[in-house]
């Protein structure tokens, strides 16, 4: 089963390969395009044939290079949970670049976009793959390094450039804990071969530096403030970031080191906490959105949390599953989001309305995705969540190694947030769908006054989107409605270590939230026809729309203190130390144009000198000679 | 095998000389020919390795701590105990490459573009007369020789900076070779001191010996260290570099930060670690602090740093300081990291100043606030760019990665409150390194498009001369055993004579 190898190499090669064809050609799209399709597809190939094929768990493992006494292999380990993860990364990742195809049909830098999508997923895929820990710091390194170029491909978006800087420099914050933790757990074991890293009783402290590198890259408070202003990427990145890569690894990354985890208490309590407020967090700014992708993005933020939270509370297998359903509805709202967009031409719901009937694919496509994400029965996200819910439920018994409390925060936290996911879901279905268009603005239509008549301008009517971006929605749907079912799949579950669902009374619960939920948010857009639901909010709607402001409360005690630092730093630079340098050339100067000066005595003073210089050294010889 | 060694030093002096005779009007003639004779050092370069002979230095009885692949050992000056000893081994052969490299892809670049100031004839001589100095400094395995061949290196250097440097270059050229001239007077202090206490400027006998008295080693470490640190440069021994390499022509930029820099880092290794290495346990602390001071002072100034070149230049202030804080962390790991991190900066930091260099000349000015628009006048160059910029932060995969992650490594490994404390303000220079280069990368390529004094293309030229640097940053990244294989033997008798 060496063909494991070529999950993450492929995409990784073709993408190094498609980076150096000629940016810059209109219309010629073709090899890049061809490219980036046939990395994806081959890694998805491969990946099937394993999981297909291979009976027990993929462990090779090479000599990389020995830096001091430390070993490095190059290696690959995947059980069958990994392939799992693989092929949804891969299935992502092939639609995405089937789409973009259609949506960046006239992008003059597509080469390099084409690219940097493969350069992405093989980065994840290494991730996911790698059995040493380096390899999955390279693979997790790569990524941030994408994401920067892909946020900021847009160059007509003014806030490009710079959502794509806060995205690499949060996420590299994260990755200051996660290469000092890796760097521990290397030191501790001596090897990086990740069954030998696996074998040491590890550090809590060498724990919590890696949660701070996957609260960086898996957007979990506090660290997740990257992620809404990411949506400046074009619509298939967010989808590929959202869906596959970037926010899954970091619950990848602890999923894979779950043994390690495991032994901490005190890990998993900090990891606990943090998925509770990035829940409540996520769900609450999600409401007051108007940004339909950043909607979106606040949900995943909410999503990701259900996985850490999951985690937190001892049930790694639930966290996979829902990776996995996520992944399919994630992907599949945001690939319908970009159709929307493609046809409206505007991200703000406020200019949306009444596309139900020009879109019905892209419309039934987002009734699916939302279903799923607020866990409507029977749809992928009901199963992956109420697994969620059953793990947090259980904690709260105790005999778990998180304390109880952990598993109370977490559950709590994750069912009020079934009734907002709920509210929010329905707001955007309702609201953007429904009703009459609000394409013209809040001003009304555009009157034009011409010589005869007095007529205002129609507004265009939305489409469907072209063949190429309408299949990858369609073929997303599937997964996203059914893959929930593969719970009762034997072969599936016993790769996730996944329990048996049983539907039980607890199922009621959430049930019964997620109605209230939908239906508040029903009654307020049904009792104030063409107005927001989310006016309902409030003085709470801008503070929720800003997310808490954490952005403000960042810049203030983060990159102000930095850069005054900096200022300082510099003012140190110039003025002592290289004024001392300055300082002693200069004094050296004087002090030589001093004596210079001394020199030019008249010849009486000079001869003067001479003769006591004489003496003085006469003096001497005698005093010295006499001593001796 | 020694002739090759010989060749080393003959090909580059004897090209410097033939260039000296060319005609003044033949200048394109005579770059070419520097050229060859550039390219030409390559051949005996690649020959050293198979001199190695890993078999005798196992089975040897007494394995000594320096066993050069290659030994050229003449008496010279009996009375001064100075010995024509030349030698290469795992520790300098990488940085022989890279100086070899360097040289001929400068002069080649000097082919197509002579920087205003003088004649290009003139500059490739002085390339030429330079590679053989830094060379020789490599090379040498005998304490003056050493010192000799660290001298060679000044005066071509602050011709290269005045004669061709940009409008404050003769008060940069003066900072330069003063400063790294009073480096010189300690480093020379620190030759005299050891070589008379052990009677010897052998450096294979003085390696791992015992003779000098821990009085010696502590005094002749710590002039050592000075001398070294000046020319690094670590913090705060550091002014004379964004000077120089502002105002030195792109070619000068590149040897000056790719190898010359070097000199410093090889110098604390191969002298400061194991010639007195009591001397070095000693200062290490000390030595790690003022590392990681570095690191975290040269990514802050970064941070505010207005022109191109000064930025790059600063940034080799944090480079160097992984590397510092490498070697001052003693480990076999610690040295190891010095030693891939001074070929990656080499190699990173020699692209960035000729992209620097190319975008300086063809915008007319370096201001950050002047450029812009990068990606939209000059895709390819933007990439580039951007290839230089991520491989500098630090991207796993690419070369620079391996230097920076595993000292940090190195001084997590090293242990206790004050490593462990070096460690995390090294990682968190680290994140502030990627700070700096993408507000470099946002100033540069984002943005609306700049109009330009030039046109943008790439020359075939300029292609020539940045691939193999490109294709090397790669190389080195995925397989670092391309500059470590060599090394472990050597690094590990270093640190075994630590304990």
């Amino acid at each position: 089963m060496n063909a494991a190898v070529l999950i993450p190499v492929v995409p990784l090669l073709l993408g190094l390969a498609g980076l150096l064809l000629p940016p810059g050609d209109d219309n010629k799209n073709k090899p890049a395009a061809t490219l980036g399709i046939a990395g994806a597809a081959i890694s998805l190939l491969v990946t099937l044939g394993v999981l297909l094929f291979a009976t027990k768990p993929v462990e090779l493992s090479t000599h990389w290079v020995s830096i001091g006494d430390i070993d490095l292999t190059l290696g690959i380990s995947v059980g069958h949970a990994a392939l799992y993860v693989a092929l949804a990364v891969a299935t992502v990742a092939l639609f995405v670049q089937i789409y973009s195809v259609a949506y960046l049909h006239d992008d003059p830098r597509y080469a390099p976009y084409a690219a940097q999508i493969s350069l992405f997923t093989g980065a994840m895929l290494l991730v996911v793959t790698s059995g040493d820990l380096i390899g999955v710091v390279v693979g997790w390194e790569i990524m941030g390094a994408c994401s920067y170029l892909l946020i900021g491909h847009d160059r007509r978006l003014p806030e490009a450039p710079a959502a794509a800087v806060k995205a690499f420099l949060v996420t590299r914050i994260g990755d200051v804990g996660f290469l000092l933790g890796v760097a521990f757990l290397i030191v501790d074991a001596g090897s990086s071969r990740l069954a030998d890293v696996l074998a040491e009783p590890p550090h809590t402290a060498a724990l919590l530096l890696i949660l701070a590198g996957v609260a960086g890259k898996s957007a979990q408070f506090p660290l997740h403030t990257w992620l809404p202003d990411a949506m400046a990427g074009p619509t298939p990145i967010s989808a590929l970031i959202h869906a596959a890569t970037m926010v899954a690894a970091g619950v990848y990354v602890v999923f894979r080191l779950y043994p390690l985890f495991e032994q901490s208490p005190a890990a998993l309590a900090v990891l606990g906490v943090m998925a509770a407020i990035t829940i409540l967090l996520g769900a609450f700014s999600a409401m007051a959105q108007d940004d339909m992708k950043r909607v979106l993005a606040w949900s995943t933020v909410s999503q990701i949390g259900y996985m850490t939270g999951a985690l937190a509370v001892g049930s790694p297998a639930a966290a996979l599953f829902h990776l996995l359903t996520h992944a399919a509805f994630k992907a599949l709202l945001f690939l319908a989001a970009g159709a929307v967009i493609h046809a409206v031409g505007t991200n703000y719901l406020s200019r949306m309305g009444g596309l139900r009937e020009h879109m019905p694919v892209t419309f039934w496509s987002f009734v699916a995705g939302l279903g799923a994400l607020a866990g409507v029965p029977p749809l992928a996200g009901f199963w992956s969540k109420e697994n969620v819910l059953t793990a947090a439920a259980h904690a709260t018994e105790g005999g778990e190694t998180a304390p109880v409390w952990v598993g109370w925060l977490v559950w709590i936290a994750a069912l009020f947030a079934v009734a907002i996911t709920a509210w929010y879901a329905t707001r955007l279905l309702l609201w953007g769908f429904f009703g009459i268009s609000r394409a013209h603005g809040p001003d009304g239509p555009d009157w034009e006054v011409g010589f005869d008549d007095a007529r205002y301008t129609q507004p265009a009517a939305p489409h469907d989107p072209p063949g190429l971006m309408r299949w990858p929605i369609l073929l997303l749907a599937i997964p996203a409605v059914l893959l929930g079912l593969a719970a009762y799949a034997p072969g599936f579950r016993t790769a996730l270590e996944l329990d048996e669902p049983h539907l039980s009374v607890a199922i009621v619960l959430p049930l019964i939230l997620l109605a209230a939920g939908a239906t508040a948010a029903w009654w307020l857009w049904r009792a104030v026809p063409g107005v927001d639901p989310a006016m309902a909010l409030g003085r709470a709607r801008p503070l929720l729309a800003a997310g808490f402001r954490l952005d403000d409360i960042q810049d203030r005690f983060l990159v102000r203190p930095v850069k005054a630092l900096a200022r300082a730093v510099l003012t140190l630079d110039t003025k002592v130390v290289d004024a001392t340098v300055e300082g002693t050339g200069t004094t050296t100067s004087r002090v030589g144009a001093a004596l210079a000066y001394a020199h030019r005595l008249p010849l009486p003073a000079a001869a003067g000198a001479v003769l006591a210089g004489a003496l003085l050294l006469g003096a001497v010889a005698v005093l010295f000679g006499a001593a001796a | 095998m020694t002739v090759a060694l010989l060749a080393v030093l003959l090909i580059p002096a004897v090209g410097a000389g033939v260039l000296a005779l060319f005609p003044a009007r033949l200048d394109r003639t005579a770059r070419l020919v520097g050229t060859i004779f550039a390219a030409v050092t390559l051949i005996p370069i690649a020959v050293l390795p198979f001199g190695r002979d890993d078999g005798w230095s196992v089975l040897s009885a007494h394995p000594l701590a320096v066993l050069p692949w290659v030994d050229l050992d003449v008496a010279w000056v009996p009375a001064l105990h100075l010995n024509f000893h030349l030698g290469v081994d795992g520790v300098s052969y990488p940085l022989v490459v890279l100086t070899g490299l360097l040289t001929v892809l400068c002069c080649a670049y000097t082919m197509w573009r002579v920087p205003t100031g003088g004649s290009g004839r003139t500059l490739v001589a002085l390339l030429l007369v330079l590679e053989v100095g830094i060379l020789g400094t490599f090379l040498a395995l005998d304490l003056i020789l050493f010192f000799l061949f660290f001298e060679v290196v000044l005066l071509p250097m602050y011709a290269v900076i005045a004669g061709w440097g940009g409008e404050d270059k003769r008060r940069a050229a003066r900072k330069f070779v003063l400063y790294t001239l009073f480096g010189s007077v300690l480093l020379l202090l620190g030759v005299i001191t050891v070589t008379a206490a052990a009677g010897t400027g052998d450096l294979v006998q003085l390696t791992g010996s015992t003779e000098l008295s821990r009085g010696t080693q502590y005094a002749a470490f710590a002039l050592f260290a000075i001398a070294f640190a000046v020319k690094a440069p670590l913090w705060p021994l550091h002014t004379w570099l964004p000077d120089a390499h502002t105002q030195a022509p792109t070619v000068g930029s590149v040897i000056l930060a790719g190898v010359l820099l070097k000199m410093g880092t090889y110098g604390l290794i191969r002298i400061g670690v194991g010639v007195t290495p009591l001397g070095a346990e000693w200062a290490a602390p000390l030595l790690g602090i003022l590392a990681a001071a570095a690191i975290l002072a040269g990514a802050l100034i970064c941070l505010r740093q207005t022109e191109l070149k000064r930025l790059i230049a600063y940034s080799s202030v944090g480079h160097m300081g992984f590397v510092l804080l490498g070697i001052a962390t003693l480990s076999a790991t610690g040295l190891q990291a010095a030693l891939l991190g001074n070929v990656a900066h080499g190699l990173i930091t020699g692209l960035l100043f000729f992209l620097a260099g190319t975008i300086k000349d063809r915008a007319h000015t370096g201001e950050l606030a002047e450029l812009g628009g990068l990606r939209e006048t000059a895709p390819r160059l933007a990439g580039l760019l951007g290839f230089a910029a991520i491989a500098s932060l630090g991207l796993p995969g690419l070369a620079g990665f391996w230097g920076e992650a595993f000292a940090v490594v190195a001084a997590v490994q090293r242990g206790g409150g004050l490593w462990l404390t070096l460690a995390v303000l090294a990682a968190i220079g680290g994140a502030l390194t990627a700070a700096y280069f993408l507000r470099l990368l946002r100033k540069v390529t984002h943005g609306p498009a700049v109009a330009v004094a030039e046109p943008y293309a790439i020359t075939r030229t300029e292609w020539l001369a940045w691939s193999p640097l490109v294709l090397l940053t790669l190389a080195v990244g995925v397989a670092p055993s391309l500059v470590l294989a060599a090394t472990s033997f050597p690094v590990r008798a270093l640190t075994e004579a630590l304990r």
